[in-house]
């Protein structure tokens, strides 16, 4: 199938590249920008004038919830949910049930998906065995397996002997090692940000320190392992300045925020609306603005969706006794637009923060670019339109998110993967 | 975002919380409680205002006292009260709050009074009727996690505006465990929004919440600062789980620091009213000489208390 995306604006952050031009797609890959090589005869012309072109979207944190709660999610609605949502690759927590903590289980995830030829997928192994925080998983195994990167997920660890340890590990093979900065008895038994609003809702509080603290330690214990420590969902300005300090000291870290923390405050919870239940919590007004800005100057290197179906049996109950977590894939690009317009943020740099960016942090080559010669996993989108948010729109199995009723700016048009139109047209 | 107890003209459909409801309403509340103390004193203490109403009082949460009078208070408008105590029955069978709730509707009810030990979740269910167009359905908060105890709230600014008439000129203090506590949230609500011009809170930083002052409260932690000159001094039950631990190391250490004794009463206005939700831990935070001295005015809470629950049922659900 040789494909011609013809006079759209064409994107690539990688490589500095923003200008309307052509692209050309034979065997999954580019074979020509701007002109076509010689010889080249398009068997379809996708038509693409007014919108943009882009590398296919890389998001480092969706819950397909295979396997273990099939019941919420299924890897065949959640890969439709990433096509919809212009993502064609995509890192995968470990807090699946089993964990991701056996090869094998790893194996089977990555054939169940390449069968499904949907998005690529990037499992990141447990780090500890069960999650448990007590013996290592086997690291060298499961990257073998697939596995890009380990984490607790939003698990902690409570021995940080055993966290020094399992860092020393990854960093005797260079492996990647992604922690959730939640300090387990500061954040215990509280659902949301121990400010105003909870404390006027009379909901039991986690502070920031349950961030900063623990991510004091995560810094600490990866400058003396060397390990390579990105943190993962940050939600507050003192955790954020934590992470400048640490690169101010010559550390190598990176850090990403969730759509959900780039958008939201503690002040949208309202009426105890469960579907801002969230971990780590929607923090303060100002801890926001300073993730907005982090991301947009870079020291916060990715923006996610951290996708998480739940049901509504899981949010139509108390705020404090609804599971955490909301979906997002589908919004993870109009989010991101609505961020880009909001902060003044140059296309081309908000859709790093989504390509390139989240490619470095996953350590993945094949995806994230769009040279010649590079895997054709493009995202086509109309950033004119708008992407309504409502229950019959979702692909996603997981119905519910903080942004329900809303209209968001931009709407993905067709997303190719390997250079087959997988969605739209 | 809709204020939830509030229907689309703008009118009380259920009570759910005393923060942001508006002053006229609060007023009109306790303007409507006076006539019915005098029921209580009549040979037939009973009004036909809930007259073939069905009434459920939905407890997940173990409480006696004010399941009692929130029974008296319906029997007395003449409503039929069921009362279900669901910590020991549906949801032990894993049943969702929300299909408890479908139930009972189908059961006809006219009004829900829910406790339950999480905040919010009387908002919850005020949220699902209006999802389900079951306007006709009242929801009357009595208490929910750490939230807000309305009618509490009420019948104590009933308390306060009956000895001190005005509230525009009044210094209020609550002492104790203002974290934990439902009931001082809809007081400082309900204070704030009569007007009241400086409320206080009183307590050691392990029991006050996170930026309390947000919430309009002048802080203490001192009681001979927190209770000079004041007028009105509401304590605040002490939870027996929170005595030792990690929130305070003792009861007695609490109580020569912030139990109320006739000493530290002394430092309060003369004529200061002395109140308490009940029920009291003699010894703890109130000691019995006070508790039982000319200035507690904790009975006559009770007493206030069912003829406020009327008011909020009848006008709730009243012809």
């Amino acid at each position: 199938m040789r494909i011609q995306i013809a006079k759209g604006r064409f994107i690539d952050p990688a490589n500095q590249v923003d200008r309307v031009q052509d692209v050309y797609i034979a065997d999954g890959r580019i074979v020509g920008l701007g002109s076509a090589p010689a010889g080249f005869e398009a068997d379809r012309v996708v038509e693409a004038e007014g919108l943009v072109v882009c590398p296919g979207l890389i998001d480092i944190a969706a819950r397909l919830r295979e396997p273990g709660f099939e019941y919420l999610a299924t890897l065949e609605t959640e890969m439709e949910a990433a096509m919809a949502g212009g993502i064609t690759s995509l890192a995968i927590p470990p807090d699946t049930d089993p964990v991701l903590d056996e090869p094998g289980l790893v194996e089977m995830l990555c054939y169940r998906a390449k069968k499904l030829n949907r998005a690529h997928i990037y499992p990141v192994g447990a780090l500890t065995l069960g999650l448990k925080g007590e013996r290592l998983s086997e690291m060298a195994e499961l990257v073998e397996a697939g596995c890009v990167a380990f984490s607790q997920a939003n698990v902690p660890i409570v021995d940080n002997m055993v966290l020094m340890r399992a860092m020393q590990y990854a960093a005797t093979f260079g492996f990647r090692v992604w922690l959730q900065p939640i300090a387990p008895f500061l954040a215990r038994g509280g659902y949301a940000h121990d400010g105003e609003v909870a404390s006027r809702l009379g909901l039991p509080g986690i502070p920031v320190a349950a961030e900063t603290v623990a991510l004091y330690t995560y810094l600490q214990l990866a400058k003396i392992t060397g390990a390579r420590l990105h943190v993962t969902r940050l939600s507050s300005a003192a955790g954020l300045a934590l992470v400048d300090q640490a690169r101010a000291e010559g550390m190598d870290v990176s850090c990403d925020v969730s759509i959900n923390h780039l958008h939201l405050s503690d002040m949208d919870i309202g009426y105890f609306n469960a579907n801002c239940h969230l971990v780590p919590p929607l923090r303060s007004q100002r801890d926001r603005e300073a993730l907005v800005q982090g991301l947009a100057d870079g020291r916060i290197n990715a923006l996610c969706s951290d996708h998480t179906p739940v049901d509504d049996d899981g949010k139509q109950t108390p705020f404090s006794e609804s599971e955490a977590g909301a979906t997002g894939m589908e919004l993870l690009l109009p989010l991101t637009l609505k961020w880009a317009t909001e902060a003044g943020v140059p296309l081309l740099k908000a859709l790093a923060r989504i390509t390139s960016d989240a490619a470095a942090i996953v350590g993945i080559t094949k995806a994230g670019h769009l040279g010649v010669g590079a895997r054709a996993d493009v995202c086509v989108f109309d950033p004119a339109a708008y992407t309504p948010v409502n229950r019959d729109a979702l692909k996603s199995q997981g119905k519910n998110t903080p942004f329900l009723g809303l209209e968001l700016p931009g709407q993905v048009r067709y997303t190719l993967v390997e250079g087959q139109v997988m969605y739209g047209g | 975002m809709r204020n939830p107890q509030l229907n689309k003209h703008g009118e009380l459909q259920h009570l759910l919380t005393l923060d942001g409801l508006p002053r006229d309403v609060i007023t009109a509340i306790l303007d409507t409680a006076a006539p019915f103390t005098e029921v209580a004193e009549r040979e037939v203490k009973k009004l036909p205002l809930l007259r073939g109403k069905s009434i459920f009082n939905l407890f997940f949460e173990n409480s006696t006292r004010t399941r009692t009078t929130f029974e008296i208070a319906a029997k007395r408008l003449s409503a039929d009260v069921v009362n279900l105590n669901v910590s020991t029955s549906s949801t032990a069978k894993g049943e969702s709050l929300l299909d408890t709730v479908d139930n009972l509707c189908a059961m006809q009810a006219d009004m829900f009074v829910v406790r339950h030990a999480a905040s919010g979740a009387p908002v919850l269910i005020a949220q699902h009727l209006q999802a389900t167009a079951r306007d006709h359905i009242h929801v009357v908060n009595a208490g929910d996690g750490r939230h807000a105890h309305p009618t509490q709230g009420l019948l104590d600014m009933y308390t306060i505006r009956h000895y001190k008439r005005d509230f525009s000129n009044l210094v209020v203090a609550i002492v104790g465990d203002v974290l934990h506590s439902r009931v001082a949230r809809s007081q400082i609500a309900a204070l704030t929004t009569l007007g009241v011009p400086e409320v206080r809170v009183i307590g050691p930083r392990t029991l006050l919440p996170t930026e309390v002052e947000k919430l309009g409260v002048r802080v203490f932690h001192d009681m001979s600062e927190g209770l000079r000159d004041v007028d009105v001094v509401m304590m605040l039950r002490l939870q027996n789980e929170r005595m030792n631990g990690a929130l305070l190391p003792t009861p007695q250490e609490y109580y020569k620091i912030w139990g109320l004794t006739q000493e530290k009463l002394a430092l309060a206005r003369p004529d200061a009213i002395v109140m308490h939700p009940g029920p009291m831990n003699r010894g703890v935070e109130i000691d019995s000489a006070v508790a039982d001295g000319a200035q507690a005015v904790i009975l006559p809470q009770v007493t206030f208390g069912i003829a406020v629950r009327m008011a909020v049922m009848s006008m709730l659900a009243g012809q």
